[in-house]
């Protein structure tokens, strides 16, 4: 018997954990999946499972609960159309789909649409926030749980350009940035009511940047990054718990690691959280590191980030040392991802996919796929799975 | 007497929740949905009950959004779909003539009927499509523009196949119907560039193309916006007042002939920073109706109708576009002033030049409503003659 626990106990472990992506750049909104100990690891035909049509463009990341996907889009000669969508994680087929019409602005860049925020899920609901400020909450199969007009309760809250940034779920709180040049905020929203918990005015200034969730202790704090800094906070309550001055950039957003945040901010800047009551201390900062559109990563002891130029540079975590860089096929709109395996997946807006192997002394470029579409978005993971938008599609690669 | 008329209260009161229908409590309970949130657990509970009724229910519930909040109109949009689609799988009965008449009945809802027209493409796809032709001149803009993309695409056509008349006509019949700015540019390109036409494109969209200018006020450090200038206590067309740096300002009129309305003040005043503009115009109505100035600007801006300020923006240069901004009003028959406020900043990159904004006044549909005094559509200026060089 007991030899057949022992094989039972390592097929087991064998197996690849499957955790679901649950918002932008998944855990925390960092891009790196610890705990998704094997990924696809190839991007090529033999790994393309399937596609399927979308209704409209969207900038907006796949989510992924359970065995489903899902994508939200925007459509009509002036994206007033709405949608949120919902496959099959499996196949690709469509097992709902809700449309709305935006209560809001719907204005933006050519390049850029209303469907440009990756909605969140706590694994129960899913919220929907968009460039028009609505905001939808419907739970897993598609029933209407409740729903916001931002924009009709604060009308002067809109950026003619695009607003883009994505909100998380935090505990039993879903946080958003809706920061612009006029009526600027953040708030926190009752999972279950669509009310406001709390609300705090932020810096007048567009801002693309999504929120990051820091741990310190067991304790979860939300970063807000703007053109002032970050501004760390209670997400229940919006109390502010530390600020870092000095500026960041309002495009490409944090990478959190613990209690470490690692901030395009003067180059990249690196802090740690300090003890209660404390503000954090900088680790350290390297000013001849810029990264571009794409948000930092850090995977492990390395962190990772893309210049403008598409050259991807990774980094010791610990000092910002280089360590080695490349020259990818970009440029690059989305974020790359990682999982346990340390693997990186990024997406040019050309739609090649490439994926990284940092394993060596430099890092290899070990597979790559060209999708012929625009791809404007940041890819997600599923265990053994990939999910990436483009303009037309949404994509799965699968290990097996 | 009181004792009397209780039992027959009693007796109303069950007669009515008897003849109640099951959609009338949730639409109802729907319609209350609120600003931040009010409402909305018992609008979930409402929709619930709503997508738990059967095909019966689509009708009214288009019906419903007749005066309903764009968000309680779409907790009515997501039910009516949730449960179209839903039947539809099943393959159950649908409503297809009621979903139809309601189509083609022009008071209700124009996005509703938009939604149903949708509906009943599914349901009969031939039938859907014959009626397209009808919606030329539709309220709704949605099943218009369905109308419009036809006749231009006919229009196309028959310019293709050397038929010249019948093109001209088909694209004036579309160019009639169009209220969409990309429509109406394809189509305007067409009749100008193929068909050497004219076309008075502000008088179509309703753009104003003659006010009066004054200025530059200060807009150091962006603190003009909320600076109250005089233009903005009283309209004297003649005063004179100390404008940045104590320069004394001036109105004047000016009159663009742009095909968008555009007023640029760079014009007059040269390519300025952090400086303030109002432009002032007065609109004669033929009636009392409702109506919308739709506004168009990159700078910070401030809009008054008939003395009352409508709204107000401080945002710059992140982008601008025709009907950017929609703003309601109630013309009053006869004269109608509006005063616009536009703020430059104090950017410098090319892209922050423009010193400009665009306004038309329409209805809800976009259709070009017309002051009863419009002057022409001022003539472009022609483009400079090249000097001839010494060789030619």
């Amino acid at each position: 018997m007991r030899p057949l626990f022992l094989t039972l106990a390592l097929v087991i472990l064998a197996l690849p954990v499957r955790a679901d992506w649950l918002n932008f750049r998944g855990p925390n909104g960092s891009g790196h999946a610890p705990d998704n100990t094997t990924t696809v690891g190839e991007l090529s035909d033999r790994t393309l499972a399937w596609k399927v049509a979308l209704p409209g463009r969207g900038l907006g990341s796949a989510i992924v609960v359970g065995d489903k996907v899902f994508v939200t889009a925007a459509s009509g000669p002036e994206q007033q159309q709405l949608h949120i969508l919902c496959f099959s994680a499996k196949d690709g087929s469509p097992v709902w789909e809700r449309r709305f019409w935006a209560t809001g602005r719907t204005m933006s860049h050519s390049k850029t649409n209303v469907a440009a925020p990756t909605p969140a899920s706590d694994g129960d609901r899913l919220y929907a926030l968009s460039s028009s400020n609505d905001l939808i909450c419907v739970d897993l199969d598609g029933n209407l749980v409740w729903m916001r007009g931002l924009t009709l309760d604060y009308p002067n809250a809109s950026n003619s350009l695009g607003m883009a940034s994505s909100p998380i779920v935090v505990g039993d709180t879903l946080v958003a940035q809706i920061e612009n040049d006029s009526e600027s905020f953040a708030a926190g929203f009752d999972l279950l009511t669509g009310v406001n918990k709390w609300k705090l005015d932020r810096p007048k200034s567009a801002n693309w940047t999504s929120p990051t969730v820091l741990n310190k202790e067991g304790e979860s704090i939300v970063a807000l990054q703007s053109s002032d800094g970050i501004l760390g906070l209670v997400p229940a309550t919006g109390s502010s718990v530390f600020t870092v001055a000095g500026g960041a950039s309002t495009i490409p957003s944090a990478a959190a690691a613990g209690d470490e945040l690692f901030i395009p901010s003067n180059g990249v800047t690196v802090v740690a959280l300090g003890a209660t009551g404390e503000e954090p201390k900088k680790v350290w900062n390297q000013t001849n590191q810029r990264p571009g559109t794409a948000s930092l990563l850090v995977a492990g002891e390395k962190l990772y980030l893309i210049n403008n130029a598409g050259v991807l540079t990774c980094a010791k975590r610990q000092s910002g040392e280089v360590l080695w860089e490349i020259r990818l096929k970009g440029p690059f709109s989305g974020s790359p991802v990682a999982g346990g395996d340390g693997k990186l997946y990024i997406f040019s807006e050309q739609g090649v996919g490439q994926v990284v192997d940092p394993s060596g002394e430099k890092g290899v470029v070990s597979s790559e796929i060209e999708l012929g579409e625009t791809i404007l978005s940041t890819p997600a993971l599923d265990g053994e799975a990939l999910f990436i938008r483009s303009d037309g599609h949404l994509w799965k690669f699968a290990g097996k | 007497m009181k004792r009397s008329l209780l039992p027959f209260s009693l007796s109303l009161l069950l007669t009515f929740a008897v003849q109640a229908e099951p959609w009338t409590a949730p639409i109802e309970q729907i319609r209350k949905v609120g600003p931040e949130g009010a409402g909305n657990t018992e609008a979930a509970a409402a929709w619930n009950a709503l997508t738990s009724l059967g095909p019966e229910m689509l009708v009214p519930v288009l019906t419903a959004m007749e005066g309903a909040s764009p968000l309680a109109r779409n907790w009515m949009r997501t039910a009516v779909e949730t449960v179209f689609d839903r039947e539809l799988t099943a393959k159950a009965a649908l409503p297809g003539e009621a979903i139809k008449s309601f189509v083609l009945d022009r008071r209700h809802e124009p996005n509703a009927r938009r939604l149903a027209f949708e509906l009943y493409a599914k349901l009969a796809p031939d039938d859907s499509a014959a009626l397209i032709p009808g919606f030329a001149d539709d309220p709704s803009p949605a099943l218009r523009r369905e109308a419009v993309a036809k006749l231009l695409a006919e229009g196309k056509a028959r310019l293709e196949a050397g038929e010249q008349e019948k093109s001209l006509a088909t694209l004036n019949a579309a160019l009639d119907a169009a209220r969409e700015v990309d429509q109406i540019d394809a189509i305007t390109k067409l009749l100008r560039e193929k068909l050497t036409q004219k076309v008075d494109l502000p008088k179509h969209f309703g753009f104003l193309s003659h006010w009066h200018l004054i200025g530059p006020f200060d807009n150091t450090g962006r603190e003009g916006f909320a600076r109250v200038y005089p233009p903005e206590d009283k309209i004297e067309l003649d005063a004179e007042y100390p404008g940045k740096e104590d320069k004394p300002v001036k109105w004047q009129a000016y009159a663009t002939p742009d095909d968008y309305g555009k007023v640029d003040f760079n014009q007059p005043y040269g390519p300025l920073k952090q400086v303030v503009g109002y432009a002032y115009t007065e609109f004669h109505a033929a009636e009392a109706r409702d109506a919308q100035i739709r506004l168009g600007c990159k700078n910070a801006w401030k809009v008054w109708f008939n003395g009352e300020l409508l709204f107000g923006r401080d945002e710059y240069h992140r982008g601008q576009r025709i009907d950017q901004y929609t703003l309601p009003v109630k013309l009053q028959p006869g004269k109608n002033t509006i005063l616009v406020k536009a703020c430059q900043n104090e950017q410098e990159q090319d892209w922050t030049a423009q010193w400009e904004f665009q306004l038309r006044v329409c209805d809800a549909t976009g259709t070009a409503i017309l002051s009863t005094d419009r002057q022409p559509t001022p003539e472009k200026a022609a483009p400079a003659r090249r000097r001839p060089a010494k060789s030619e």
